[in-house]
């Protein structure tokens, strides 16, 4: 598996770490406790093309949101994470 | 047939053309009373012990491919029980005890080795943690040895003793761990839970739940037809969270791959199981010779059953720290596995939300160890419909209670168990 870093270019794997899943999003300070447990520890764990957040530290150190097809390792897109650097793109 | 000297000799003389299946591989009937999914070590062992233990033989396996040939043929082969939390330590003491007498509870040579595993520490601060873990397995009774450098030096000479950055220190023994021939274990079950009358059914690939109209499951639909059942186990590590949405269950699971790796033949070398304490790397020595290890998982969410070069390299680094005079023997076989990693590291035995349908999944990297322990709590689930004792603790529910049991203290990163 190589990752086309949009900072850095086509870098291997070994420079990425992984975090995981992109879709679960933080509840909001007041949610119920159904809502953070699943927030937590519920998991799709998708068979397929999933979208997930990995990080750049042996190169740019930016988060990237990559989808990446679980099933053959196969990534399809590669975008910065939404932060500073997605605006710095995007400019 | 029954396995003996005798029966041994037989085949022997009459120049092994007349060894009998030592299974039988049937179609699937139209209802069982408990019907199992995965024909993996830990569904074949349930079923066992259902039919052995319990007296419930009417009970169908069914495996999407061939037995064994997911998680239960692609493992390192390595039994212990040198666990430290409550829940675990009594569990794989029981997985170990039935470890121990399992050839002649099944008739079949599983090639149960008790050769010892030893955790080597590289620091005085892993002593200690070691020394602390030595005392948990003790007072639990289990057999743990805090052995120092003179004692390792003694066992293993040909270990680096001298590497600046890891030194070893010593290591914590367990003598009664070792390793077990997987695929034999696998036949072993489906060997004599074929002997009780279970049915076992490859190439029968689940691909939905037949429910009631109070939502109860009543079978599962299958690639070669409808199986009804009373009682619906999954024992599909790996794929827990594929078939469990089939019944509309999300699971506190995510699938990962690991990879092992075997070197070419050498003349015997390492005479136990042993682990790099200042890394994460695991190594024995097969009776063929080869060198059997493997080291984390490769870190992302997979059901690829194939890894990448990062963990490679890393693992070869962890021997080469340990024995560089390794550096020459070359790699021969290298392959991934998919496993439950669940978030806290610990597995889930327990009912589901759904009637009538029973999980046994959650297993990490360690379910080859806790096979006969996991056949025979999971048979005492659906058998008698309570928890056994010694897995009172593998709940369900326990991450929305706060009850993890998380050995390794990460939280609920499963990448990092």
């Amino acid at each position: 598996m190589r990752i086309v870093c949009p900072f850095c270019g086509e870098r291997e794997l070994g420079e990425f770490t992984y975090l995981g899943d992109a879709k679960p999003v933080r509840p909001a300070a007041g949610a119920s406790e159904d809502e953070v447990f699943d927030y937590v520890y519920l998991r799709d764990n998708i068979a397929g093309a999933m979208s997930e957040y990995w990080y750049h530290g042996g190169g740019c150190r930016a988060w990237l949101k990559i989808t990446r097809n679980t099933l053959t390792h196969e990534i399809s897109s590669v975008e910065p994470a939404a932060g500073v650097g997605a605006r710095q793109v995007a400019r | 047939m029954r396995y003996s000297i005798f029966s041994l000799a037989r085949a022997a003389f009459s120049g092994h053309k007349n060894w009998q299946r030592t299974w039988r591989d049937v179609s699937p009937k139209d209802h069982y009373d408990v019907v199992i999914i995965g024909g993996g070590g830990h569904g074949l062992a349930t079923a066992w012990f259902l039919a052995s233990e319990y007296g419930i033989s009417n009970v169908a396996v069914l495996e999407k491919g061939w037995i064994g040939s997911g998680n239960a043929g692609r493992n390192t082969t390595i039994i212990r029980s040198n666990y430290g939390l409550p829940g675990n330590t009594g569990f794989y003491e029981l997985s170990m005890k039935l470890w121990e007498r399992m050839e002649q509870d099944l008739n079949y040579n599983t090639m149960v080795s008790q050769r010892g595993v030893i955790n080597l520490y590289h620091s005085d601060a892993q002593r200690d943690a070691y020394a602390r873990r030595g005392n948990t397995m003790r007072i639990n009774g289990i057999d743990a040895e805090l052995l120092d450098l003179a004692a390792v030096k003694k066992m293993m000479p040909f270990l680096n003793f001298d590497n600046a950055r890891f030194p070893v220190q010593g290591g914590l023994l367990q003598r009664r761990g070792g390793t077990a021939r997987h695929d034999a274990v696998v036949w072993g079950y489906a060997h004599a839970a074929s002997a009780l009358g279970v049915d076992i059914i490859q190439n029968c690939e689940v691909t939905g739940f037949s429910r009631d109209a109070t939502g109860r499951v009543t079978g599962v639909e299958t690639s070669r037809g409808t199986i009804g059942a009373g009682k619906v186990g999954m024992a599909v590590a790996g794929s827990s969270s594929r078939v469990a949405a089939m019944a509309g269950l999300r699971l506190p699971i995510e699938s990962h791959v690991l990879q092992a790796f075997v070197s070419e033949a050498i003349k015997p070398l390492i005479p136990n199981v042993m682990t790099f304490g200042a890394g994460h790397f695991y190594v024995s020595q097969s009776d063929k010779g080869g060198l059997v290890f493997g080291g984390d998982i490769d870190g992302y969410n997979s059901y690829a059953q194939r890894g990448n070069m990062p963990v490679m390299e890393d693992v070869c680094e962890g021997g080469m720290a340990l024995m560089p005079m390794i550096g020459r023997v070359r790699l021969l076989r290298q392959w991934g596995g998919i496993m439950d990693m669940s978030m806290d590291g610990s597995p889930i035995i327990d009912r589901t939300p759904v009637d009538g349908l029973y999980l046994n999944a959650g297993w990490c990297y360690g379910g080859f160890k806790a096979t006969p322990g996991s056949g025979l709590v999971f048979a005492h689930l659906l058998a008698r419909d309570e928890l056994h004792k010694e897995a009172a603790r593998f709940r369900l529910d326990r991450f929305r209670r706060g009850a993890m049991i998380d050995e390794k203290g990460v939280g609920a990163q499963p990448n990092l168990h």
